[in-house]
């Protein structure tokens, strides 16, 4: 590979050992979020010419941090140098005026314009666009010899596929004039092939004198890119180290705090009959695009299947076409044996409740709750029919609140008060409502998307334990998850998903990181490259 | 996301009460400097509006009359809003209720009352629900933006009644596009007449029986919104469309009930004009009432108890505001519509400016939610 | 030759009320494609007829006329921003209580400042924007066909006229050609694309509103001071919502507003013309069903049976953002 040589070259001149000053560098960084401490004293230096990573779970602040340098929020203490000189970046503005441009995770492209007209946006040179788009088409071109940075100038930008929309995002930055680029999670929505473009084109900016910022979560990009890296935990920097001198365990020992990874202490399973039958599934998702094809697999009674993968690569669609909220486009799911009938959306989503079925939706502010209602009208949603809590007509709020009250309870919510607006509990216990209402009815079959996305270590300990134990009582559980140490811990089973297919199963016991990690990338168990979309 | 900084929860009486009567009271400031500006005592116009309002039995009729119009309209936007939805159609559901109240008035007028008056209830509904459904129904099934399919749908409602009054049910020999008055059976008594039957005099007013369906609608509102499972599916699809939909809530249909009732009751409208007032079918008897539906489901907080008393305040403001005419030549009951543009600017429009504020300043903190 | 004088009438009468349609739609196309909607299309007209014609009156001015009611809706415009963009306020509301507002406050100033009920006083001819003769105009008139072309649909408008047709291809211009153009277009459809690029998304929604209020003060003022003599109490009579309308129907582009609003306006002339005549084989049409052709046809398009009409993106949108 032609950045491996780079690398070792570039550390160099880092800032431990280098004489340079630091092309980019944070001082002290403070930033509350309401009572959240985003990031509490943090202080980076980016050594000119290289490419350094920051590393650290979701939530542990590094979005955070770079959106102060590009001045989309401003800190609440600490200092902003560029080039060893103290800068105030009020805006955006300010940052592209110091040569610091930002690749975000979501594009801020204008779909309905052209490549050409959302490269210039906001740095038109003269009032008439003419000129200035003739202008900026010669540049493009230059950026294009120079770094293989080739885009049509005149596609519509909403028409290319996203890692050609990522490559406008840079060809922006760098028609702004940056030399210092920063860039979001840049590929947790690439396939590897763009993957691979796009690190080729972050080597090539970095050989020819430019800064890079590369913000992750995810190591083998580290190791791959970077010449040093900072790892930041719930807020804090934990240290910085060149890339050559580590390795991902130590990383990754860094990032979580704890050098044993989550373990859930559980038996062996024991798996009975098949309770969910999903075969030959496709799904689209809602604008059309094929997620899932050809997705065929089991869950029997008293397992848990885990299903990993990339985000992005049709898990989401996956789970919401078996919780009914998404038509399938082909194939059986079937629950107890019985197979449920296709349809789409509501409809389609009691159907299956009403089979046995309960979810807990991967995202719970935008599907699992009504952050507007109470508690207790929040514990009902999608079982509000039931006789339970009806008295012909008329629903029976007492009913409603002492049910939803004694789930509360049972799931340690706090505080358990079902009367309370179900915006004003955390996230973790907001999470725990609906894990509740899911598992407190004891289906046969649970959904479970991303149960701890955001969840404090108490509640996921607690989620992890309910799920196991759920499991002990014979029900089947399919776990969708992009935290991998989550599946590795609680699934029996796991199914790796890339580009909407499943391409490989491990059990337990086999599964490592490494096996995972390669099969997620696309790689068959088998050693054969997968045909992804 | 730690999206949301802290739980705190400011107390009912801060959202539900002073709020709303400080943007009561900017609308009530604003419009006073324009009477001040227009050479008028503003304290003096206030004391003769609320005399010309509730200072005499006839006026405390008028008043509790136009309030009837008021819960209707209102209670009609409150329910689209719950939906997530804003039915500017009041007017032309209005419009289209008086007309389904009148076609049972004129052929069937000559039937008993306790028989027609049920069905004359019923029609207008039926046509005020049927006109809210279709733009419901275009919402639900094709997408198309129910804000401005309403506003059509009002100047629909207008040509569709001009050319019924002016070419079908025009009294002939008669120049005013109106039809003939209908048969006794088909007259919602006055409310005096009513007193009169038990011997009690009050003063004659423009109230009728239209007022008792008011109440029941009130009353039923509170019970649909928040203590059946369709109001519950309604707020549901309110707030969070993808949650309902997990939820096994068909947002299309829920849209579809929300706005049928809603017009159903702005339709209601036209049983209080028609059968309760005029007792025959005419042009423009709605007045603006829908609009001002607005303003109150914007200041009652689309709760009934808050309709109620907003819908009051602006009975007596517009019967307060015509008899302010006699005595100030200069304050007419435009300036009432001044006023009511400023109640949906500062209570809708501008609620954010110190709502926010006002609720931080006396949120107590919810004890720390810890996990 | 009976049927041409008819139709030149027809287009006479279409330019004429074409005229505050276009610019009103013009002026909802500036606030929507900078993703502020803006139903208040209607309040800003009526409150600009208003101040035209009581500054018109008071000063003798046509002009000052014009300035006034520019200002007028500018202002009513700005409290539109202050609430939807400063405040992130329901952008539909904030339209709906300025309609309202201005519904009551024109009646209620006009009788107040004029001791007049709901109207203005007549403003005299000097002081109103009075139809242009071209040269020759009244010795062509005679010669059939583009004579009459020449003299009846050329010639003879007011100013307003005039300045709403050349508006468009300088509005379309604005929109396309330039950096202002550009920004106004992604704001509507990315605001957060406009923000990172450095640009206030505030300051360009502010900038597109005062825009809005300008073409709509025209408009207001057309209506009072050109096409009438005073101002009248909701003398707008829906043209505002018609604007929007049309609007959507020209699925915010600049030509296809523009035909939208032709279209409008001669559904209107020919109603007009067709009171009570007896078309053979067709019968007599009712004056409502022409009149309400347009609101009719905007349903349709709506509801995706004639074409689809997609908004700009972040249109009814409050820019919140995102951490």
């Amino acid at each position: 590979m032609a950045g491996e040589e780079h690398r070792g070259a570039a550390a160099e001149r880092g800032p431990s050992g280098g004489p340079g000053v630091p092309a980019l560098e944070v001082v002290g960084i403070q930033k509350w979020f309401g009572s959240v401490h985003a990031n509490d004293d943090v202080s980076v230096a980016v050594a000119p010419g290289t490419i350094h990573g920051i590393v650290g779970e979701n939530g542990a602040g590094k979005s955070t941090l770079m959106s102060i340098v590009y001045g989309y929020y401003q800190a609440d203490g600490g200092e902003i140098r560029v080039g060893g000189t103290p800068v105030t970046i009020k805006g955006p503005e300010d940052a592209i005026a110091h040569g610091v441009g930002m690749v975000h995770q979501h594009f801020m492209l204008v779909d309905t314009f052209t490549v050409l007209e959302n490269v210039v946006l906001g740095v038109e040179k003269g009032y008439l666009l003419r000129s200035t788009l003739s202008e900026a088409r010669q540049e493009l071109e230059r950026l294009e010899r120079e770094y293989g940075l080739d885009v049509d100038p005149d596609a519509i930008v909403g028409s290319l596929p996203v890692g050609l929309q990522q490559r406008v995002e840079i060809l922006k930055a760098l028609y702004r004039g940056a030399d210092i680029l920063i860039l979001d999670e840049p590929t947790g929505v690439l396939t590897p092939q763009e993957v691979d473009d796009l690190f080729r084109i972050l080597r090539a900016l970095r050989d020819q004198g430019r800064t890079i910022v590369l913000i992750t979560h995810k190591l083998r990009e580290i190791m791959a890119l970077t010449d040093r890296v900072t790892v930041m935990r719930a807020g804090r920097v934990v240290d910085h180290v060149a890339t050559a001198e580590t390795d991902r365990a130590q990383l990754a020992a860094m990032m979580v705090g704890r050098s044993v990874l989550l373990r859930v202490d559980k038996e062996e399973a024991a798996p009975g009959e098949a309770l969910l039958r999903v075969e030959s599934l496709a799904v689209r998702d809602r604008s059309g695009v094929l997620r899932v094809h050809d997705v065929s697999f089991t869950v029997h009674a008293g397992e848990i299947v885990g299903i990993a993968g990339v985000a992005g690569n049709g898990q989401s669609e996956l789970l919401e076409a078996l919780a009914g909220t998404l038509a399938s486009e082909q194939g059986t799911i079937a629950i107890g044996g019985a197979p449920v009938p296709a349809g789409g959306r509501a409809e389609a989503a009691r159907a299956m409740r009403r089979r046995g079925l309960g979810h807990v939706p991967e995202d719970r502010q935008r599907m699992g709750l009504v952050t507007a209602f109470d508690a207790s009208e929040s514990g009902v949603l999608g079982y509000h029919r039931e006789r339970l809590y009806n008295r012909g007509a008329l629903m029976s709020r007492g009913a409603v609140v002492d049910a939803v009250g004694s789930t509360m309870e049972d799931f340690d919510v706090r505080p358990p008060l079902p009367t309370l607006r179900t915006a004003n509990f955390s996230g973790g216990n907001q999470q725990k409502i609906v894990v509740g209402r899911e598992m407190s009815r004891s289906p046969d079959v649970l959904l479970v998307g991303q149960p701890t996305r955001g969840v404090d270590i108490g509640a996921i300990e607690f989620i992890h334990r309910k799920l196991v134990a759920m499991r002990d009582e014979g029900k089947a559980i399919l776990l969708v998850s992009v935290e991998l140490d989550e599946i590795m811990s609680l699934a029996d089973r796991i199914l790796v998903m890339f580009g909407g297919a499943i391409v490989g199963e491990v059990s337990q016991e086999e599964a490592d990181e490494r096996t995972l990690g390669l099969m997620m990338a696309g790689e068959r168990a088998d050693g054969a490259e997968a045909a992804g979309a | 996301m730690k999206g949301f900084g802290g739980p705190t929860q400011a107390p009912t009486w801060v959202t539900h009460g002073l709020v709303p009567l400080i943007n009561l009271g900017l609308a009530l400031v604003i419009a006073g400097i324009i009477i001040a500006l227009i050479g008028e005592n503003p304290f003096e116009a206030l004391r003769l509006l609320v005399l010309g309002a509730v200072g005499y039995p006839e006026a405390i009729g008028y008043t509790l009359y136009y309030t009837t119009n008021f819960v209707f309209t209102g209670l009609a936007v409150a329910i689209a809003f719950h939906c997530g939805l804003f039915n500017i159609g009041g007017e032309g559901q209005a419009y289209l209720g008086g007309l389904g109240a009148g076609l049972i008035g004129l052929y069937l007028g000559h039937w008993p009352a306790p028989v027609v008056i049920p069905l004359a209830i019923a029609c207008a509904m039926a046509f005020g629900a049927f006109w809210a459904f279709i733009p419901g129904w275009l919402q639900a099934k094709r997408g198309s933006h129910i804000v401005i399919t309403t506003i059509m749908f009002n100047f629909l409602a207008a040509a569709l009644m001009t050319y019924l009054l002016v070419e079908i049910f025009i009294k002939p020999g008669q120049q005013a596009a109106e039809s003939r008055t209908f048969e006794a059976g088909a007259w919602l008594p006055f409310v005096h007449d009513v007193f009169a039957a038990f011997g009690a005099n009050i003063g004659r007013s423009s109230l009728n029986l239209s007022i008792v369906v008011a109440a029941v609608c009130l009353v039923l509102f509170w019970f649909f919104v928040w203590r059946t499972r369709w109001g519950y599916e309604i707020r549901a699809v309110g707030h969070n469309e993808s949650a309902a939909v997990y939820g096994g809530i068909a947002p299309d249909r829920a849209i579809m009930l929300a706005m049928a009732i809603s017009g159903g009751l702005a339709g209601l409208v036209g049983v209080n004009e028609i059968i309760g007032v005029h007792h025959r079918l005419l042009l423009e008897f709605t007045a603006g009432y829908g609009f001002v539906g607005i303003a109150v489901a914007l200041m009652g907080r689309n709760h009934p108890a808050g309709i109620l008393l907003a819908a009051l305040l602006f009975g007596i403001l517009y019967q307060g505001g015509s008899e302010l005419a006699f005595d100030m030549p200069n304050v007419t009951r435009d300036m009432v519509v001044v006023l009511q543009g400023l109640v949906i600017l500062f209570s809708g429009a501008l609620e954010h400016m110190f709502r926010g504020r006002i609720e931080r300043l006396f949120a107590r903190r919810a004890r720390a939610v810890a996990a | 030759m009976e049927a041409v004088t008819w139709i030149v009438l027809v287009i006479d009468a279409t330019l004429r009320v074409s005229t505050p349609l276009i610019l009103a739609a013009f002026a909802g196309m500036f606030a929507e494609r900078s993703g502020v909607v803006d139903i208040g299309l209607e309040g800003k007209m009526l409150g600009a007829a208003f101040a035209a014609a009581a500054a018109a009156f008071a000063t003798g001015s046509a002009w000052l006329g014009l300035l006034a009611g520019m200002g007028a809706s500018v202002g009513l415009a700005m409290i539109h921003a202050f609430a939807c963009v400063t405040h992130r306020g329901d952008q539909v509301v904030s339209g709906m209580a300025l309609n309202i507002l201005v519904a009551g406050l024109g009646p209620v100033l006009s009788l107040a400042w004029f001791g007049q009920g709901g109207h203005t006083p007549i403003v005299a001819d000097t002081a109103r924007f009075r139809p242009i003769h071209f040269p020759f105009a009244d010795r062509l008139s005679d010669v059939p066909f583009i004579g009459q072309i020449y003299s009846e649909i050329v010639s003879g408008h007011n100013l307003i006229v005039y300045i709403a047709l050349g508006m468009v291809p300088l509005a379309a211009w604005f929109i396309y050609k330039t950096r202002f153009g550009l920004r106004l277009r992604a704001v509507g459809e990315a605001p957060e694309a406009v923000d990172t690029a450095g640009i206030s998304v505030a300051g360009m929604r502010y900038r597109a509103m005062i825009v809005c209020g300008i073409l709509c003060g025209v408009a207001g003022t057309s209506l009072s001071i050109a096409q009438n003599a005073l101002f009248v109490r909701d003398m707008s009579a829906g043209m505002g919502y018609l604007a929007l309308a049309a609007l959507i129907f020209g699925k915010w582009r600049p030509v296809p507003t523009l035909f939208a609003c032709f279209l409008f306006a001669f559904a209107d002339a020919v109603q007009a013309r067709l009171q009570g005549v007896d078309i053979p084989g067709v019968g007599i049409i009712p004056v409502q069903a022409i009149q309400a052709l347009p609101y009719l046809l905007t349903v349709l398009l709506l509801a995706g049976f004639v074409g689809k009409a997609v908004p700009p993106k972040a249109s009814g949108v409050p820019y919140v953002k995102e951490r």
